[in-house]
């Protein structure tokens, strides 16, 4: 039994060693800190750190946490004992943005922004769409002071994308994809015909119904009714609703979903595509970079969803990919500031762009980019988002809605069904939140 | 005398006390936050909440029926696991217990899907439900059953199955181990005494086996109650809980509404209830194997 | 003769359909494994297209980048040291319970015995936010005691279950005649009881070394400084946001797989038979 002693002392001392040492600490009283989320970003911001310090002397240090869902953690858990970095970034929706405002955890930009810097105003070399992401207007339903609060790093849209090459196999034009949704229909029976599958998306994953649903519902009854509907002035039963959901119907009829893609997680999805099992799919900016690593021949074009009607534009959520925010309390915000300047200048945001393949947020960097991340920045004037609408749905509503699209893409249920259960749902929260 | 022994009772208390003082350090903080929050109205974000006394355990209660079908599928889970799972598990044991040919390596193969990550386990899977490129429904058409073959993650009708069949597979492991410990803590010369006496192999499993068996058996099917019924990893890589509500499970709503709608007070109220139906769970069940024990 | 013969055949065919299944199953457990090998010598573009399990063109030198992209080598000793301590921990402060709940009296005996494996029970996800507040108090964010004595409390649990459950059926008479020859508690749990549960201790410590070996959520909470994260930190870098290097991260994942299988090669011989052992050596 000797050995179990010695296990023991081992044991203790091993503790010992371990209360007493914290590592390496750097010495950072002069330095930024710096958290994110971004795995496949890291290097590229570790290279950029390198370069600050060099230029300018201030030591940056970038930490990770991943995946997403730890990192959100990790900040509301900073949050509640004040241990926030100089920079972060926040995941979630407005609603949570607003809260950590008015918290007293994020800095206001928009003096920075404004403020004429070298003879040209920091707000102006960046897209309108993107910072709107990260503002809050005057009389906003959180109650937050009006400006900007964040600093957007990269631009994404979310529309849809179309393979080039499967369309000329099945005898389509490759240049022309579908614009409305008659064409669409008519296209996809063509590929139909030639045994092509035809639509894949992370509709498992449902903000992504979510935003194709919304993208429809814009489209076929203008905004203004979808934000009354949302301020519970419109109800979903409307008949523009149910004809939003009968899209999907159609959709379930005609076959065009990707056996499986009601519960396919995004990665999936992107998988199906760059392996060319689909025709079309809805994804997000970001599946260049995807696309390119799985598939470098991939033959592909960006377009927007196909309208219903001419009745309303057709939007797409687009806006920030990533922003920063400046955490408030931080004694560096100047240098934080500064730093973030510095990272959306061109060489940085070309350097960026390169590096990840994505959208530049400065406007004279965007012609150094790839022609299909072109098409993507082309379509940024349709662009929307979810953060800059005027009054925003409860989440348990948007879930509502969003599993019943899944409940109409199975054949389990009618869009006149979904439409009751989504607005006797609304009427519940909504008796709740007052 | 008295104060030999109060030194001997407290003696007995310094067993139980390095574990006590992490249980009350670490567990009991945060479990009564939990507790406190559960009676408040907060987003996990401000340093405000409001108190809203018993208000998110009567929605919970009376006016949620999205959380008890989750607590329902869960429930569909756990007796699959239950039974086909533990008896997998328990007939694996039984045959490497003997001097089976092999009988190292089987051992070091089973406890593989225990140990594989959730991301391969997600991988796999995937592709052998897929709908068109499926494994499975490859399989059913090479034995003349395409009639079969489906979207099986994706139809309201299999999604719930399927994904209990991969945590039954990514789980099975787990029970083997402990009944395997178990088995092996039979002393072999009772199996040679029966022997001796004549005893089949089916009378020696039935007198022998079971009896000295059953704490292990209580012990295993408490794990996987309590295993099963929290299943989240699986849920998310698969489903994430569709299509509709079909393999929505309790922890999919918990996260849901913690971290998608931001009720963080309404999520410790869903948890303390969840809990406390497990605990009352596993008091039955130990309760049970009790009794039994003394029969 | 015949009857002989008969007997023969019936065992060795019962023989070949036992085999039959157990490699049915176990081919069912490797083939993942075997999959996630075959991926990682392959490469991005090719990964979800060559479906082949043996790889024409082996890239073999995914597995050194993966190595140094994901920093493995600072990761690897940290991630032994924390499951090697709690490991430890949890066994020896769980099988002290464990055994006085077990064989001891005292007041409240039931009831602390619940309460402690209760936290089995109450799994709020919400509550590891409190625990990084409760940290922060304790001065033990971003400090290896910090990580440490979170997981050891979190294996108690399942621990004290376990060891309770195997020390109930253990014979008593082996501690009673140790009592008699003059022996005090702590020495006959330490040196009676805790040989004869090897078995059920070899299991505690399997499932808690897989446990410590997988655990990221708590070392992204609370540590900060990359020398004292563990290895799973090193997998994130393969796992974006959006891309994922899916032969990269196969060949972490197989890096990260082989020592955990290499221990429990070792562990599991103590299952065997340890009662019996213990009891003629006693």
């Amino acid at each position: 039994m000797k050995y179990s002693l010695k296990f023991f002392i081992i044991f203790f001392l091993a503790l010992c060693f371990a209360g007493c040492s914290t590592g390496d600490k750097k010495d950072l009283s002069d330095g930024l800190k710096v958290w994110h989320w971004a795995s496949d970003r890291e290097s590229a911001f570790q290279e950029l750190a390198k370069r600050y310090e060099a230029q300018f002397h201030v030591p940056v240090r970038f930490e990770l946490y991943a995946p997403s869902e730890a990192y959100a953690q990790r900040v509301k858990a900073a949050a509640q004992t004040n241990k926030l970095p100089d920079i972060y970034g926040i995941l979630g929706e407005k609603r949570d943005f607003a809260s950590f405002i008015k918290s007293g955890y994020v800095a206001d930009l928009t003096p920075s922004l404004n403020s004429d810097g070298g003879g040209f105003v920091w707000k102006d070399k960046l897209f309108e769409k993107a910072l709107a992401v990260n503002e809050f207007a005057p009389g906003n339903e959180y109650g937050v002071n009006p400006g900007i609060y964040g600093v957007p790093l990269d631009v994404t849209t979310i529309q849809m994308v179309y393979n080039k090459k499967l369309y000329e196999k099945a005898g389509l034009d490759p240049g022309r994809p579908p614009q409305t949704w008659e064409e669409f229909l008519s296209h996809s029976s063509v590929l139909k015909a030639q045994g092509i599958p035809r639509f894949v998306s992370g509709f498992g994953e449902i903000w992504l119904i979510d935003a194709f649903a919304s993208n429809l519902a814009m489209n076929i009854m203008g905004e203004e009714k979808v934000f009354a509907t949302y301020a519970g002035k419109v109800p979903y039963t409307d008949p523009d609703w149910v004809k939003v959901l009968a899209l999907f119907k159609q959709m379930a009829d005609e076959g065009i979903l990707v056996e499986g893609a009601v519960t396919m997680v995004n990665k999936m999805a992107e998988q199906t595509f760059a392996n060319e099992r689909a025709a079309y799919a809805f994804n997000g900016s970001w599946c260049v970079n995807v696309y390119k690593g799985m598939n470098p021949d991939l033959q592909y074009g960006a377009m927007l969803p196909p309208k219903a009607t001419n009745l309303n534009p057709m939007r797409i959520w687009g806006g920030a990919g990533t922003s920063f925010v400046v955490n408030q309390k931080s004694g560096r915000r100047e240098k934080a500031i500064q730093f973030l300047k510095w990272l959306t200048e061109d060489a940085q945001q070309a350097f960026l762009s390169v590096e990840t393949q994505n959208l530049p947020v400065s406007k004279s960097s965007i012609g150094r980019i790839s022609p299909i991340l072109a098409e993507f920045a082309d379509d940024m004037d349709n662009a929307t988002h979810p953060n800059v609408y005027p009054v925003h749905e409860i989440s348990a509503v948007t879930e509502a809605f969003d599993k019943g699209i899944q409940s109409i893409l199975i054949g389990e249920k009618t869009p006149n069904a979904v439409a009751q259960e989504v607005q006797r749902i609304k009427e519940k929260e909504s008796k709740k939140n007052q | 005398m008295n104060f030999q022994k109060i030194r001997h009772l407290a003696g007995n208390y310094i067993f139980v006390l390095p574990a006590f003082l992490l249980f009350a350090t670490f567990s009991l903080y945060p479990f009564l936050k939990v507790f406190q929050l559960s009676v408040m109205s907060w987003d996990g974000i401000s340093p405000e909440m409001t108190y809203v006394g018993l208000g998110n355990f009567k929605d919970l209660l009376l006016d949620n029926p999205v959380f008890w079908n989750s607590m329902g599928n869960a429930l569909f889970v756990t007796v699959l696991a239950l039974t086909a799972q533990n008896l997998l598990a328990l007939v694996l044991a039984f045959l490497c217990d003997r001097d089976i040919r092999g009988g190292n390596i089987y051992r070091v193969i089973f406890y593989l899907p225990p140990v594989l990550s959730g991301i391969v386990v997600g991988l796999i899977w995937n592709w052998i439900y897929d709908g068109n490129y499926g494994l499975l429904n490859h399989f059913l058409g090479f034995i003349g059953l395409g009639d079969l073959s489906r979207a099986w993650l994706s139809d309201p009708k299999t999604a719930l199955a399927a994904v209990a069949v991969i945590h039954m597979w990514k789980g099975f492991g787990w029970g083997f181990v402990i009944l395997l410990a178990g088995l092996q803590s039979i002393p072999r010369e009772l199996y040679e005494a029966a022997r001796v006496d004549g005893a089949n192999s089916w009378t020696v499993f039935r007198n022998i086996t079971v009896p000295l068996m059953i704490p292990v058996f209580v012990l295993v099917s408490i794990l996987t109650i309590l295993g099963t019924m929290q299943i989240f990893d699986i849920i998310i890589a698969t489903t994430g809980g569709g299509p509709g509500y079909h393999t929505e499970v309790p922890i999919t709503r918990i996260v849901q509404t913690m971290v998608g709608s931001s009720q963080f007070g309404y999520a410790c109220a869903m948890g303390v209830v969840f809990g406390v139906i497990l605990l009352v769970v596993s008091m039955i069940q130990i309760r049970v194997s009790k009794m039994m024990r003394q029969v | 003769m015949s009857e002989i013969n008969y007997e023969i055949v019936k065992k060795r065919a019962i023989n070949f359909f036992v085999h039959v299944f157990l490699i049915l199953v176990s081919l069912s457990c490797l083939f993942p494994l075997w999959w996630a090998f075959a991926s990682s010598l392959k490469t991005q573009a090719t990964v979800f297209t060559d479906l082949s399990l043996f790889p024409k063109i082996p890239h073999w030198e995914n597995y050194y980048d993966a190595w140094i992209k994901s920093n493995f080598s600072l990761y690897f000793l940290n991630s032994l040291f924390y499951t090697a301590t709690v490991v430890i921990g949890v066994i020896l402060i769980a099988s002290m319970a464990a055994y006085a709940f077990s064989r001891l009296q005292f007041a409240g005996r039931n009831i602390l015995f619940l309460v402690l494996i209760s936290t089995m029970m109450i799994p709020i996800p919400g509550s590891i936010i409190a625990l990084y507040v409760l940290l922060n108090k304790l001065h033990l964010i971003d400090t290896r005691l910090g990580y440490i004595l979170p997981q050891i409390n979190g294996g108690l649990a399942l621990g004290i279950f376990l060891l309770k459950t195997f020390f109930d059926d253990l014979p008593k008479e082996l501690e009673d005649s140790a009592r008699i020859d003059g022996c005090g508690r702590f020495r006959v749990y330490w040196h009676i009881a805790l040989p004869l549960a090897k078995p059920a201790i070899a299991v505690l410590a399997i499932f808690n070394i897989l446990a410590v070996w997988n655990e990221y959520i708590l070392a992204m909470l609370v540590l900060s400084n990359k020398s004292l994260m563990p290895l799973q930190r090193g997998l994130m870098v393969f796992q974006g946001s959006h891309v994922t290097q899916y032969p990269l991260l196969m060949a972490g994942i197989v890096i990260t797989i082989l020592p955990v299988l290499v221990i429990y090669l070792m562990l599991q011989k103590h299952i065997i038979k340890g009662i019996t052992a213990g009891a003629v050596k006693g």
